[in-house]
């Protein structure tokens, strides 16, 4: 019965979805604004039967309801009952639902909170969110539909994919989609602005909220599943250019653009089309990266059950979907009125340069994602484009950017003028020199990459609190606050980035019992080895016990697990976090002549790049508050920080 | 111009539509394949793992019948998923015979115990140089070797059990 009750309300959510684009339609062409009423509570109920139908899956997780496809294929009933929860999205169905029900919601809550919108744009912009749920929802019944049923049902469940088995599977995805997906009211308001050549100031205060709040969403969807794979993979890497993370990436570049340019339009009523253009392409980059992920089109970690009809139609919604707000874009963003001008060397400068240097990085991933498929498509050779290309071309580019980050925020609006900047910035200017002077002495065999990447950290991070210098801390707005954090937060992470890449030390060996290896500062020695098991595992364990000169040691247990169903081998790393860095250690095979593979690693300060993640996200909430704080006072004029 | 600069976007993405659909309908090949694919076997002989059972030599190879070649590993966990199928290409009356790589004798033994034992002939590489003559570059996989010991097919990873039709096809081929 719940899947059938599952299935009805994604039905009706998707036929609630069709009569929210045509009551939208209609409204635009008659001009009457009298059907902004009804359309309302439709995309409120639309968003509340998406929900509904989500729920009702997990519930058949929960249940292990076997008689589900869905079910069967993915879930186990002797499996912890975390996994049986978030298991509901750790397979293609249920986080393709997953994806609709956050699209639904998002337009749910436009249609709830928005208050600020021109009442046309805001038909329009709900009329386009409807669009594109109606699209996704037909995927869903037509190629993926969750609650399909199985006769007979079988005895028990094929089981989780074991490195899905991990707390972070309850909190990643669902983070990420809320900004990965969340980002589409962007597209929909740009939609909805074109629709009603309604470009302006107002359209972009009203906007911003909603951006911030995807982006703060995907800044931590980013930010942890960079730590899960780090803990979970047991590779010892946090970034593997991986497409999947790319396809994670690349909205939220162009949603930080996104974010900076929507200021200039408020602000100064600057960068009108250029505003439009991020706010498509955030949310056209999360439809690409969803479509490359879902068609299995290219080889990534994330492998999901792939399809090629699915990728068709997936594609078709793109095409579609990109193609018609491209379409729209050069029809109508020649006829919208440029706002005001200004000179290069001012705030407004700063931000254009800002946009700039992100949007080519966000060209650089993206064709080095994709690169692959259109070379193999002209000559057929394959290869794939990993690391080294991703930070020869984007690690400089993200390196000026930090710098005019730092000095961005010192410049007046308008119009500013080196000199005075060089009087605001000379301190940060003096520490980056003496930091680099430093380092080259401390460090003289350090890659040219982490050695700027340091220095220009310790740079940012004083240029970042600058705006601070001299004001009366409690009467600073807040949103000036959450600059500063996720500027400092930038600074934070890039400072662990280096740190990481320059200090890291990496000790692979095949150690008797007894034995003692050393890594970095740490000696570690082999003290036993021992079986386990776990409710759908079993394992062998490692105890190491870790000290540093001496002093009080730390035991470590990394384990090399089975999972009984379905049966596969995975690492579990165990991570201690210490002061100064985390000690990682991996266990891998025993060889013929009774010796453990170890892989350890002595990781300095790597926990500043999650950390700096996190003060990143911290930033934007706190910008959102008080954006929205001072968005209900009656009068909105304001200077901004 | 600038009329046209506004256009640009859409240009660019149907340009990747157009790649990304031509893709799509051209379907999924991953495969590395082995320059070694029409080109005779090279020489070898290994020894066998178990006293009593014979080793395996290239010779063994060109008897004037398709023969399987599977490179495997008692410690590969895929080759233990890949087990039944090979049990049913036996049954089917494909002759299979193995390369075991950098592997131990009871460990060959108790796999073989324990996921079944399709070979007939196997032979013990120990230092990979064999897998590396024959252009493989992990386990498992699969060799289709025509009578005259000239590789015709080569299956990289598991042979899951919707490859079957596809060996049998492939050996029929090697007739």
């Amino acid at each position: 019965m719940i899947a059938e009750a599952g299935l009805a309300a994604l039905w009706l959510a998707a036929a609630l979805s069709l009569l929210q684009l045509c009551a939208g339609a209609s409204a635009l062409r008659t001009g009457g604004d009298q059907l902004l009423p009804m359309i309302r509570p439709i995309a409120i109920a639309q968003g509340v039967l998406a929900a509904l139908s989500f729920f009702l899956l997990i519930q058949l997780f929960l249940a292990t309801d076997l008689s589900v496809k869905l079910v069967a294929a993915n879930s186990h009933s002797a499996k912890p009952w975390l996994y049986k929860f978030a298991g509901a999205w750790g397979n293609h169905e249920g986080s393709m639902l997953l994806w609709v029900t956050v699209l639904a919601m998002a337009g749910a809550a436009v249609a709830w909170l928005e208050r600020r919108l021109p009442e046309r744009t805001l038909i329009a912009t709900l009329a386009a969110q409807a669009a594109i749920a109606l699209g996704f929802y037909a995927f869903l019944l037509f190629a993926s539909n969750p609650f399909e049923r199985l006769n007979p049902a079988p005895a028990d469940g094929n089981g989780l994919n074991p490195l899905l088995q991990d707390p972070g599977l309850a909190f990643h995805p669902p983070t990420l989609y809320l900004g990965y997906v969340g980002i589409s009211v962007a597209f929909s308001f740009a939609v909805g602005a074109l629709v009603t050549r309604d470009v302006g100031p107002l359209f972009a205060r009203a906007m911003r909220p909603w951006v911030l709040g995807a982006w703060v969403f995907l800044t931590l969807g980013i930010t942890a599943g960079s730590y899960w794979a780090y803990y979970e993979l047991g590779w010892g890497g946090w970034w593997f250019w991986d497409p999947v993370e790319n396809a994670s990436l690349m909205p939220w570049l162009a949603a930080t653009a996104l974010l900076h340019s929507v200021t200039v339009l408020a602000t100064r009523g600057g960068l009108r089309a250029w505003t439009i253009m991020l706010a498509v392409i955030a949310f056209s980059m999360s439809m690409v990266g969803t479509f490359l992920v879902r068609s299995g089109i290219l080889t990534s970690v994330h492998s999901f059950a792939v399809d090629p009809s699915r990728g068709l139609f997936i594609l078709i919604l793109l095409g579609l979907y990109i193609g018609g707000a491209l379409t729209l874009f050069a029809l109508r963003v020649g006829t919208i009125r440029e706002g005001s001008t200004f000179e290069p060397v001012s705030r407004e400068g700063a931000l254009v340069a800002n946009n700039l240097l992100l949007s080519a990085i966000l060209g650089i991933v993206l064709i080095g994602t994709l690169y692959p498929l259109g070379l193999e498509a002209a000559t057929g050779d394959k290869l794939s484009v990993g690391e080294p290309y991703f930070n020869a071309a984007a690690g400089p580019l993200a390196l000026a950017l930090i710098a005019i980050m730092a000095a961005g925020p010192l410049l007046k609006w308008r119009r500013d003028r080196l000199k005075e900047l060089a009087r605001r910035i000379w301190l940060p200017i003096g520490l980056t020199t003496a930091a680099l002077i430093g380092l080259l002495l401390l460090a003289p065999g350090i890659g040219l990459l982490p050695l700027l990447g340091l220095t220009l950290a310790l740079g940012t991070a004083a240029a970042s609190l600058a705006p601070l210098w001299k004001r009366n801390l409690r009467r600073t707005p807040l949103f000036t606050w959450g600059m500063v954090i996720a500027h400092l937060g930038i600074a934070v992470s890039i400072a662990g980035m280096a740190s990481e890449s320059a200090f890291t030390k990496e000790t692979l060996v095949a150690a008797r019992l007894g034995e003692t290896v050393n890594v970095g500062p740490y000696a570690i020695r082999f003290d036993g080895i021992e079986p386990l098991a776990g409710p759908n595992w079993t394992a062998i364990e490692a105890r190491l016990v870790a000290s540093r000169g001496g002093g009080s040691s730390l035991t470590m247990t990394p384990q090399a697990r089975v999972f009984s169903s379905p049966q596969t081998e995975t690492s579990e790393a165990d991570i201690a976090t210490l002061p100064g860095g985390q000690l990682y250690t991996v266990l891998g095979r025993e060889d013929e002549q009774g010796r453990w593979q170890l892989r350890l690693w002595w990781k300095p300060f790597v926990t500043l790049i999650w950390l700096g993640g996190g003060m990143i996200a911290l930033g934007g909430l706190l910008s959102l508050i008080g954006r929205l704080r001072r968005g209900r006072r009656p009068k909105a004029e304001e200077v901004y920080a | 111009m600038r009329r046209l600069i506004l256009w640009l976007p859409l240009a660019v993405f149907a340009l990747f539509i157009v790649t990304v659909a031509w893709r799509l309908a051209a379907g999924k090949d991953d495969t590395v394949r082995s320059r070694l694919v029409g080109q005779p076997i090279p020489a070898f002989a290994l020894e066998p793992p178990l006293p009593g059972r014979p080793g395996l030599s290239s010779a063994d190879l060109q008897t004037g019948k398709p023969r399987l070649l599977n490179v495997f590993a008692s410690w590969c966990v895929p080759c233990k998923v890949e087990a039944p199928q090979l049990l049913e290409l036996k049954r089917r009356g494909v002759p299979i015979d193995a390369v075991a790589i950098r592997d131990r004798p009871e460990d060959v033994a108790r796999f073989l115990q324990e996921f079944g034992d399709p070979f007939e002939r196997i032979g013990m590489d120990r230092d990979t140089r064999v897998q590396m003559s024959l252009g493989s570059s992990g386990v498992p996989e699969t060799f289709v070797v025509d009578g005259k010991g000239i590789i015709r097919h080569q299956h990289i990873g598991i042979i899951n059990p919707d490859d079957v039709p596809k060996i049998i096809a492939a050996y029929e081929a090697a007739r």
